[in-house]
C-alpha cells in the first residue's frame, strides 16, 4: 500500500489517495487534501461539511447518503461541488477520512 | 485515477485488425483507465479467498502464489468436470465470427481481443494445450498456448472488460453462453488471487453486513426514516414502512444502492409509496436489514461465493416465517436468482408460491425460487385496475427504457416494464429495435465494472446504448432514461453526463410514484426530485 508523507506524518493510502483507516486521521491531513484538491481557503462551510460527514460516519460507519448530507448541512449538491471539486465522493469524504463506498453506486 | 478522453477523442475509434502479428504474438499494455484496481489483502482474507495480498496490476509483479500454474490447471480440469455446458463451450466454437461485432466493449474500444470469439480464445487455448489430445501435440497449429505469466496476465485483463451481459451469446449460432464463459476464467483467477478491488470490496462487505456497501441495521432504518421524512414533505402523508417484522406474508428484498446512492433513492422512496398505498388494500410486507442486499457481487467471482451471499435471502423469509420474497428493481439478482438460486439455496420448500394479496394472480413463473420482480408485480396490479394513476404528473418527461441485459435476456422481462411505463407517463419513445429487448445494450459497466477508475473502459462500453439514446434524444427530444436494475441506476448518469448530457436516468417505480394518486394526500406541487411538476413551476417554493 502507497504513503504520503506530509509535515512529518505519514498516512498509508489507496490508489484514489484515501487514507486506509479513519483512526489515521489528523487535521494535518485536511491540509494535505486541500492542496491535491485545489481548494485556495479552508473556510467554516467546508469544516461543517467535515464534520457532518465524520459525525455520521462514527455513528454509522458508512459516509450518510449525499442527499442527507445535503438536508444536514443546508448545502444543495451543486454548492458542495463548488466547495470541493471533486465532489462530495472523492474530495470531501476524502478529506474527511472516510473509505470511498463500493457497491451499485 | 486515470484522466479520461474527451468524448470526441474517444469516439475515433480504430476497428482494424493488425494485419502482420498474430494474436498470439501480441502482449497487450495493461492501461489505466482501462483496468481496474487490484483485489485488497483485508478483502480477501475477510472471505477466506487465496493468496490475499495488496497488489497492481499496473507493476509488473502481481505477487502470484508460487505454485499458481498447478492451481489454476486443477481447477480448470475440477470445472470441466463439474460443468458440462463449460467442457461443450471449450470444444465447440468454429470461429465464425458472428459474435465479433456484437460486444459493446469492441464496438466502443476496437480492440480485437474485445471480441467475444477472442476473449473466449484466450481461454480455449490455454485449454487446447493442456486438455486436448491436437494442441498437445500440434501446438500453435492448433491453436494452443502455454499458460505463461502473460497468458496469464492477458487473460485477467480481458475478463474483467466483459460484463457478462450475454448480447454475443444472442448471436452464436451455436448458442454458447460467453458469460459462462467469462464467469469461469474469474473463478480461475481467483484461485490465485486475481480480483479487483471493486468487487472484492462488495464481497467482504455483504458477507459482514449482508449489503454491498457495508450498512449496518441501525443505519438502514436510519435511510429509510430519511426518505419517510421527505416523502411527507411532498405527500403530506406519513409512509412508514416495517422492518424485521415477523410474520408478515412477504419480505421485500431490494439492491442496497436503492438505499444509498442517487437517483436510486427515488426509486425506493417509490417503493415504500407503492407499498403503503398496498397496505390498505392487504399488503402485508416488511423490509430487512439482514436480507438488506438484491445484487450479488460474488456472482462476479465465484459460483461458491454467490451461494454464500444469496442464502441470506432464504434464511431471513425462514427466519420472519414470510410466504415469499418481492425482489427490487435489480439486474444481475435475477440471473442468480432465475437461474441458480434453486441449487444454490433451495428448495424454498418452506415458502409458498407467489400469490399477490391484492389481485389474487398466482405467479407461476416463480413456482421453485418463490421469488417475484416488482415489475411484475406492479404490471399485474395496474391491469387489474388497482392504482389510481394520474400520468400527466409526469408530463415533463420524455421517456425511454434501457432494458438490462439480465432481467431481458436473463429471464424475458421485457413487456411488463413497457406496460407499466405507458400507464404511469404520456410520453414514451423506443430506442432503435437492434438496441433493445433481448438485443439490447450494455450499460458497459455491469458484471462489477462500475467502479471510479477504469472510466474510459466504462464510457466506451457505454458507448452503444448512448448512441441509441442520442438517437431519440435527437428525434423524440427525450429527457429520461428509464430501467430496472441498481448498477444501471448508478453506472447511466456518468454515460450520458459523458455521451448525452441532456438526459437524466430513472428507475420506474420513481415514476410509478409521482403518478400515484393517495387518498387524503396534500396537492402535490413537486415530483419525487423536488422538481416542479408539471404546470407548477411558478409555485415552486425556492
Amino acid at each position: 500500500m502507497p504513503s504520503v508523507e506530509f509535515e512529518g506524518n505519514t498516512y498509508n493510502v489507496d490508489e484514489d489517495g484515501f487514507i486506509d483507516d479513519f483512526n489515521n486521521w489528523n487535521k494535518d491531513w485536511v491540509r494535505h487534501v486541500k492542496t491535491t484538491e485545489g481548494i485556495e481557503e479552508m473556510t467554516d462551510e467546508h469544516w461543517k461539511v467535515i464534520n457532518v460527514l465524520q459525525d455520521y460516519y462514527k455513528k454509522n460507519g458508512i459516509a450518510p447518503m449525499v442527499r442527507i448530507l445535503s438536508k444536514v448541512t443546508g448545502f444543495k449538491l451543486k454548492y458542495i461541488y463548488e466547495l470541493f471539486p471533486s465532489g462530495p465522493g472523492k474530495g470531501a469524504c476524502k478529506m474527511a477520512g472516510l473509505p470511498k463506498p463500493t457497491g451499485c453506486v | 485515477m486515470a484522466d479520461t478522453p474527451k468524448p470526441d477523442e474517444l469516439a475515433k475509434i480504430d476497428h482494424t485488425p493488425p494485419v502482420f502479428r498474430g494474436w498470439m504474438d501480441t502482449q497487450p499494455e495493461i492501461r489505466p483507465g482501462i483496468a481496474c484496481y487490484g483485489s485488497k489483502s483485508k478483502d480477501l482474507k475477510y472471505v477466506d479467498m487465496p493468496n490475499p495480498r495488496d497488489w497492481s496490476p499496473f507493476d509488473d509483479d502481481w505477487k502470484l502464489p508460487e505454485n499458481w500454474e498447478e492451481t489454476i490447471h486443477e481447477g480448470f480440469k475440477d470445472r470441466l468436470g463439474r460443468f458440462r455446458s463449460f467442457k461443450l463451450f471449450m470444444d465447440i466454437c468454429v470461429r465464425c465470427g458472428a459474435c465479433a461485432d456484437k460486444c459493446h466493449f469492441f464496438i466502443g474500444s476496437g480492440d480485437p481481443k474485445n471480441m467475444p470469439v477472442m476473449r473466449a480464445e484466450l481461454l480455449r487455448s490455454i485449454y487446447r494445450k493442456k486438455f486436448t489430445v491436437g494442441g498437445k501435440l500440434l501446438g500453435r497449429l492448433a491453436g494452443a498456448r502455454e499458460l505463461t505469466e502473460d497468458a496469464l496476465k492477458e487473460l485477467w485483463y480481458y475478463l474483467y472488460q466483459c460484463t457478462e451481459c450475454r448480447r454475443c451469446s444472442l448471436f452464436c449460432p451455436y448458442g454458447i453462453d460467453m458469460a459462462e464463459i467469462t464467469i469461469m476464467g474469474r473463478e480461475l483467477t481467483n484461485l490465485v488471487g486475481l480480483n479487483i478491488d471493486w468487487i472484492a470490496a462488495p464481497v467482504a462487505n455483504c458477507y459482514r453486513t449482508g449489503n454491498h456497501l457495508g450498512i449496518q441495521p441501525h443505519a438502514y432504518k436510519d435511510m429509510l426514516d430519511f426518505f419517510t421524512d421527505e416523502i411527507e414533505d411532498i405527500t403530506g402523508l406519513r409512509m412508514e414502512q416495517d422492518l424485521n417484522r415477523k410474520g408478515a406474508e412477504i419480505l421485500f428484498i431490494t439492491p442496497s444502492g436503492d438505499v444509498f446512492a442517487d437517483p436510486g433513492t427515488f426509486t425506493c422512496m417509490g417503493y415504500m409509496m407503492l407499498f403503503h398505498y398496498l397496505k390498505s388494500l392487504g399488503l402485508d410486507i416488511t423490509w430487512s436489514t439482514y436480507a438488506s442486499e438484491g445484487g450479488n457481487f460474488g456472482y462476479f467471482t465465484s459460483h461458491e461465493m454467490a451461494k454464500r451471499l444469496n442464502a441470506k435471502m432464504y434464511a431471513e423469509a425462514k427466519r420472519l416465517g414470510v410466504k415469499w420474497i418481492l425482489g427490487g428493481e435489480c439486474g444481475h439478482m435475477w440471473r442468480v436468482l432465475n437461474q441458480y438460486m434453486d441449487t444454490f439455496n433451495g428448495p424454498a420448500d418452506f415458502l409458498e408460491e407467489p400469490v399477490s394479496p391484492i389481485t389474487g394472480t398466482r405467479f407461476e413463473n416463480a413456482k421453485t425460487t418463490k421469488m417475484t420482480h416488482i415489475i411484475e408485480f406492479t404490471a399485474d396490479l395496474i391491469k387489474n385496475n388497482k392504482l389510481k394513476l394520474d400520468p400527466s404528473r409526469n408530463d415533463n418527461l420524455k421517456v425511454t427504457f434501457h432494458d438490462s441485459c439480465n432481467p431481458a435476456r436473463g429471464m424475458g422481462i421485457l413487456e411488463e416494464p413497457r406496460y407499466v411505463i405507458k400507464n404511469v407517463c404520456n410520453n414514451f419513445y423506443e430506442m432503435p429495435p437492434s438496441t433493445i429487448r433481448e438485443q439490447t445494450f450494455c450499460c458497459g459497466s455491469g458484471a462489477g465494472l462500475n467502479a471510479g477508475e477504469n472510466m474510459e473502459l466504462r464510457m466506451r462500453g457505454g458507448l452503444p446504448r448512448a448512441n441509441a439514446v442520442k438517437f431519440v434524444h435527437e428525434k423524440h427530444d427525450v429527457n429520461m432514461l428509464a430501467c430496472i436494475c441498481a448498477i444501471d441506476r448508478a453506472v447511466l448518469p456518468n454515460l450520458m453526463e459523458y455521451w448525452v448530457p441532456e438526459v437524466d436516468v430513472t428507475g420506474v417505480h420513481e415514476m410509478v410514484a409521482n403518478a400515484l394518486v393517495f387518498e387524503g394526500e396534500k396537492k402535490r406541487t413537486t415530483d419525487l426530485r423536488g422538481e416542479p411538476l408539471p404546470g407548477m413551476e411558478d409555485e415552486e417554493d425556492v
